[in-house]
């Protein structure tokens, strides 16, 4: 596989980045290798191509943001909002996340090997987020769609206002968050939960050892006896 | 006078100023329904606005242009700080943001057919762009809103500049309702959501706390679209000075500064009547910030909130705007609130001119509707050309207005060109109560 390397040391972002929105059939199948990110904000955003991204260190808020298609790993850790509003592809972080990882996400696989920050999945819209570790308070907040994997714990206020997200937590749960509740785990669930552990890889986790939390569907609509709960 | 001892003379039924008419029937909606009012549209009281400011046209001091021989520019430009492809409008009357899923999809269309018929632009909403709006409108504002429904990267990349919505002049601090009689399967399926919930939107954005965050969010959003589009920041009057500050700060090319008569397609009355300030009271702050920073004219300044004629365009101009942004006056050139439909806002209890419960999805306008049937009473070409002519007719009006000061293009108007009719207004746009060099709060009378 060709591949390309740039090196953030010496050439700025927006020249990496303006090579990476060329046209695809220039960069599909490339390999792109991104050195010295030293927590640059904004690496790798806005990719359209089957090209495949390697950020060797950490990078800041934004890496891989409204990601489609493409292939981004980093090697190491990330600020807030990597992978935010993803469409498709994949984006590995082999470190941790900081607040808001994979927010809003359509679609894609977003993989997190270590722990997440505050509000991981918030707004979620159709991605799978795998999370190896924990996830912080007030995670898939107002959660519409997709499916969210924690192997560790979460925090507070999980799954605040969910609407039609599925969230499969191994650990603790500290407190769920108004209309999420703990549902049934159906065949199609464990399916889902089986595949994106096999694509995560952490094909060797029991599905068994995951309890599936989802919206009880009591706020949908406004009604004076849950105002409380607004 | 009458004899007879037993008629004593009576008063008149005083009614209370403080309990009127409208008081005590919110009193009894809310007692009989246990939750509040929602509807759609601006502020509906009495605020000091355009119409409390005159201008004084030339005399002996200021030499005026002839109406229909010399020029008087009308254009701007936006997005000059650092855009690569700023937006060019031939009139400085733009349309605001509002969303597909509040207005209807032809509603929509002839808001795109009637802004490109005169080179100006129209907004994307809360719902994501449509395939109508793209393509009828030659320069289109795709919003980014806290809930981000419907934006992906493709769409981003065709609109013409991006407006990151922090607030909204009806409810600053407050995020959107879309009522389940509006979320139809295609509303639903554009903002990844169950169809007929009550959906209500973010009021903060998910990936970005404060103006540092703001500032690496705005570069992410250069970065993806390869720095051609002009980046707007809206937000919601309420401490303008601070917010355009810190909008600047934060890399903005344009600021769009809403009032509190700017309209909304629903949420809470009291949130509409008692959040936020008037445009006017506005304007000054926000332009004075920008000077400050040495940035008015290099970060172009839209306001909105209650623009309604060209008047109100030369006025908002006079006082440092660039260009203004109308929204409830776009939806009435298109048919909204019309007389002839008078008969069907009886039968939903109100009157025409009053309608305002958007979020029920019953306009019998077809304007803020899904209902297919109701929708398909608008035709959006008609439609469209209403909304040229009008548009059309208030860049002529400021025309007028500024040949008058003797002024060869709009944003030559100036402070100096106005004087205010009350105190309050006079305080509030910085120009002296007519008759007198008093500025409230500036001068001693």
């Amino acid at each position: 596989m060709e591949s390309l390397k740039y090196d953030l040391a010496k050439i700025p972002l927006r020249e990496v980045n303006q090579f990476l929105h060329s046209d695809a059939s220039l960069l599909n199948g490339k390999h792109i290798e991104i050195n010295n990110p030293n927590g640059a904000h904004n690496i790798a955003v806005g990719l359209k191509s089957e090209a495949i991204v390697t950020i060797h260190g950490h990078a800041g808020y934004y890496a891989a943001g409204m990601n489609q298609i493409a292939d981004v790993t980093i090697e190491g850790s990330v600020g807030s909002g990597v992978a935010e509003n993803m469409m498709s592809g994949r984006v590995h972080v082999k470190g941790f996340a900081s607040n808001a990882a994979g927010a809003t996400a359509n679609g894609g696989l977003l993989v997190i090997d270590g722990d997440a920050g505050l509000r991981c999945g918030i707004s979620l819209k159709g991605a799978d987020i795998v999370v190896g570790g924990s996830v912080g308070s007030f995670s898939a907040f107002m959660a519409q769609a997709g499916n969210m994997v924690i192997l560790g714990d979460a925090g507070e206020g999980l799954g605040d206002s969910i609407y039609e997200a599925r969230l499969f937590v191994r650990g603790k749960v500290i407190s769920l968050g108004a209309d999420c509740e703990v549902k049934t785990m159906s065949l199609e669930d464990r399916k889902i939960l089986v595949d994106l552990l096999e694509r995560s890889g952490h094909g060797d986790v029991s599905p068994e050892s995951f309890t599936l939390y989802g919206s009880a569907r009591t706020l949908y609509h406004f009604n004076v006896a849950k105002s409380g709960a607004y | 006078m009458s004899d007879t001892p037993n008629k004593i003379p009576q008063t008149e039924p005083h009614q209370s100023a403080t309990f009127d008419k409208l008081t005590n029937s919110q009193i009894r909606r809310a007692a009989a329904t246990g939750i509040y009012d929602i509807r759609g549209g601006g502020a509906k009281r009495k605020l000091p606005h355009f119409d409390d400011l005159l201008f004084l046209g030339a005399s002996m001091s200021r030499y005026p242009l002839e109406g229909y021989r010399e020029k008087c520019g009308t254009d701007v430009v936006l997005g000059t700080r650092f855009a690569k492809k700023p937006i060019h409008l031939k009139t400085p009357v733009t349309i605001a943001g509002m969303s597909f899923g509040a207005l209807s999809a032809p509603a929509k269309e002839a808001l795109g057919r009637g802004a490109s018929a005169v080179g100006t632009s129209t907004t994307t909403g809360d719902g994501g762009m449509t395939p109508e709006e793209r393509g009828q409108s030659k320069t289109l504002v795709y919003q980014y809103l806290p809930s981000r429904y419907g934006m992906n990267p493709d769409d981003l990349r065709k609109a013409d500049a991006i407006e990151l919505v922090v607030g909204q002049g009806a409810k600053p601090g407050g995020g959107g309702m879309l009522l389940g009689q509006k979320i139809s399967a295609r509303v639903a399926k554009m903002r990844c959501l169950p169809e007929g919930i009550d959906q209500r939107s973010a009021c903060r954005h998910p990936d970005w706390t404060g103006p540092d965050d703001l500032e690496i969010k705005i570069a992410e959003i250069r970065e993806i679209t390869d720095w051609e589009k002009p980046i707007y920041v809206k937000i919601g009057a309420t401490r303008p000075y601070f917010d355009v500050a810190l909008a600047v700060k934060a890399g903005a090319d344009v600021i769009v500064l809403d009032g509190m008569q700017g309209g909304t397609a629903a949420t809470q009355e009291v949130f509409i009547e008692h959040v936020g300030i008037p445009i006017l009271a506005a304007i000054r702050p926000a332009v004075q910030s920008l000077q400050d920073l040495g940035m008015h004219r290099k970060v172009q300044l839209i306001v909105s909130g209650g623009i309604r004629n060209g008047a109100d365009v030369a006025k908002a101009l006079a006082l440092g705007a660039d260009a203004v942004a109308i929204g409830t006056a776009a939806l009435i050139a298109l048919g909204d609130n019309d007389p002839e439909l008078e008969a069907e806002y009886n039968k939903l209890g109100t009157t025409a001119g009053a309608y305002d419960d958007w979020h029920e999805g019953r306009d019998p306008a077809g304007i803020t509707t899904q209902d297919p049937e109701l929708m398909k009473r608008l035709d959006p070409v008609k439609a469209g050309h209403r909304l040229a002519n009008y548009l059309t007719v208030m860049t002529m009006e400021a025309q007028v207005i500024a040949r008058a000061c003797g002024k060869s293009h709009l944003h030559n108007l100036e402070p100096e060109d106005l004087v205010a009719l009350t105190i309050e207004a006079s305080a509030m746009a910085k120009v002296p109560l007519a008759g007198t060099n008093w500025i409230p709060g500036e001068s001693k009378f």
